[in-house]
């Protein structure tokens, strides 16, 4: 086996310029699939990036009726949604995928939120629990977070983050300013930022109105006081983060079931759900990538024409080997023996084109991301696969080279000069 | 014994035509006998030689190799027997030119599999018997004709077979070349080793200890009279 090796390798050595050429189509037909793959895998992960953000893996499960999200601001509170107690939320952080839950209220408001007479308009008021900024990520920037204090004594206090304070502020500093919510007064105590500040790649009209975020401002109360500018016995949302991205999905839709279970609502299509972003990312990815499969196939008739060739220069290598055959079987090579060597021989021919092929392909995939702008992202999977499966093309393309040089009469080959 | 050839026909198809080559052939070669077999060109002593090597198959006919009868064994069965029991050498010398002559002898040991430290001695030692130690990382292109034949002979030697088959083994070899050739077999047979040589030059096969001429695909022990099988050669 190793003896066969260093044949091939001395053979294709020994004849550098017609190896490289017939390595040729597999380089092209490899090239091409790697630059393609490389752009499928680029454009997925920037989609599923876009979606799902950097790192937080958070997952909302929300009230639904139907398939909407039920709006407080105009529609009344269902009856039967239960309070989510200790013991409940206790079931929820105790989920293997959840690493943290926290509960949470919020309301978009239009004419609600004032700083004299600054309106945020658009922005959001989230009544929130003491883990919500842990489990979102969320850093204080500026004053302080909320304390127990807050929540036990009831302090009308707020938090604000970077958007709402651009808003309302205008690069004042807003710590010990009041702030109005529904006529309510709360004293602005802290500003909260992301953890990581995430923009999404935007290169087209579709990906705004898909990935966009919204940049309207959020207000952060206590929940203790939410009551206060809002209403009483309001359902809660549940906002939990999952260990890893993979995990968001199992996270959220096992969260759900716990919540779903205390429920005694007689409208059956009131329900918690999660939003699912890695199903969504899947669906965006599949339009994608179903374009570009197509180029796949057109890439893989380059690599059977790069076989057929590899056939064709085999077949001529054992004709010119003749009397070499001849000569091995006279003196005792096996049938199996010869088989082998030129097998081996084809195999490394068409693997080394792989190899160069993935090298290729990688650097082609580079060129079209600084051309073009297209993310691209190498999988080692597929270039090992790629280099794996040339070797099996150089094997199947082999075999009738080699199986005609294996049954060479050794009397008629030792007598061909 | 070890040849015992029986009434060995052999006939080629030509366009449909029967062409026999060999016709009734029976020989018998003792161990450590040192034959030479003479022949016109296209009188059969090839086809012959082949049918000996188990490279070919009489039409029919019984040969029996050392006591077994080889014509019943399989392709797989007679690679192995070429392998270990028989040696070849033939006249263009059938080296692989981008090999090292030790690599060249070293060869059938690896069909034997046999482990390359072992295969680097063993084919050590046999171009030491052909007096080309000192040649083992030549490639063929640097060593003249005698010296490419004595690389082939040592790998012919390097299994220890019993038997050595030669064709023409002078053919292509200037007088002194030949000569030291033909001292290698006497060396190799005074060390007991068959050697069944064709040639068809007169002063080679005399170096032999017997002389077999084949003339139209039949086998005579004496010249028949009036036919020339050979030719006076510079040897």
């Amino acid at each position: 086996m190793f003896e066969n090796l260093r044949l091939s390798f001395q053979g294709i050595w020994s004849h550098k310029l017609r190896s490289f050429l017939t390595m040729l189509g597999i380089i092209i037909g490899i090239a091409a699939i790697i630059a393609i793959v490389s752009t499928i895998k680029g454009t997925n992960e920037q989609i599923e990036q876009n979606l799902i953000g950097s790192g937080s893996n958070n997952v909302n499960v929300q009230l639904y009726q139907g398939d909407w999200t039920i709006d407080f601001s105009y529609e009344s509170v269902p009856q039967g949604v239960p309070v989510i107690s200790e013991e409940i939320l206790r079931e929820i952080t105790d989920l293997e995928e959840v690493e943290s839950a926290a509960l949470y209220r919020y309301r978009q408001d239009y004419d609600g939120v004032y700083y004299q007479n600054t309106s945020l308009s658009g922005g959001y008021v989230y009544g929130v629990d003491r883990d919500y900024f842990i489990t979102c990520d969320l850093l204080v920037q500026k004053g302080r977070g909320f304390v127990d204090k807050d929540f036990t004594d009831f302090h009308k206090v707020a938090i604000l983050d970077e958007d709402s304070a651009n808003a309302l502020f205008q690069g004042e500093n807003p710590i010990g300013k009041t702030i109005e919510v529904r006529q309510q007064p709360f004293v602005v105590v802290g500003v909260v930022t992301k953890k990581d500040v995430f923009e999404p790649v935007i290169n087209s009209m579709e990906d705004y109105y898909t990935y966009a975020q919204d940049s309207s401002g959020k207000v952060y109360i206590p929940e203790a006081v939410w009551p206060v500018p809002y209403r009483y016995d309001e359902p809660q949302q549940l906002v939990v983060k999952a260990g890893s991205t993979s995990d968001m999905t199992g996270a959220g839709k096992k969260s759900a079931d716990i919540l779903n279970g205390y429920l005694t609502v007689s409208d059956d299509t009131v329900s918690y759900r999660s939003e699912n972003l890695l199903e969504q990312a899947k669906q965006i990815q599949q339009l994608s990538e179903s374009t570009n499969r197509m180029l796949i196939w057109i890439a893989g008739i380059s690599l059977l024409v790069g076989g057929i060739g590899v056939m064709n220069i085999m077949l001529v290598s054992v004709t010119e080997r003749t009397s070499e055959i001849g000569l091995k079987k006279a003196i005792g090579a096996r049938k199996t023996m010869i088989l082998g060597q030129f097998l081996t021989e084809s195999a490394v021919l068409t693997s080394l084109g792989g190899v160069f092929g993935v090298l290729v392909g990688i650097i082609l995939a580079e060129v079209i991301s600084k051309l073009s702008d297209m993310p691209v992202a190498i999988s080692i999977p597929a270039a090992a696969a790629a280099v794996v499966f040339s070797m099996v093309i150089g094997i199947v393309f082999g075999l009738i080279p080699s199986y005609k040089a294996a049954n060479l009469d050794p009397i008629v080959a030792l007598r061909h000069e | 014994m070890i040849l015992n050839l029986q009434n060995i026909y052999k006939n080629y198809n030509q366009d449909k035509l029967e062409v026999p080559v060999l016709k009734n052939i029976s020989l018998q070669v003792e161990e450590g006998e040192y034959v030479a077999i003479m022949g016109p060109s296209g009188s059969g002593k090839t086809t012959l030689m082949n049918i000996i090597g188990c490279l070919d198959r009489p039409t029919s006919g019984s040969y029996e190799l050392a006591g077994e009868s080889v014509l019943s064994l399989k392709d797989r069965e007679l690679s192995s027997v070429r392998l270990n029991r028989i040696g070849f050498v033939f006249q263009s010398f059938q080296l692989m030119p981008r090999e090292s002559a030790l690599n060249n002898v070293s060869l059938p040991l690896s069909y034997a599999g046999i482990k390359k430290k072992e295969r680097r001695e063993r084919a050590g030692k046999a171009l030491e018997r052909v007096g080309l130690a000192d040649r083992a990382t030549f490639k063929p292109s640097q060593l003249s004709g005698g010296q490419k034949q004595r690389v082939a002979i040592a790998r012919a030697m390097v299994n220890n077979p019993k038997l050595l088959l030669a064709d023409e083994p002078t053919g292509a070899l200037d007088s002194k070349s030949g000569r030291q050739v033909l001292e290698l077999f006497q060396k190799l047979n005074d060390e007991g080793v068959t050697i069944v040589m064709i040639t068809h030059d007169v002063n080679v096969a005399n170096q032999a200890k017997r002389i077999l001429h084949i003339i139209d695909g039949e086998i005579y022990d004496q010249n028949p009279a009036g036919i020339e099988t050979g030719e006076e050669g510079s040897v």
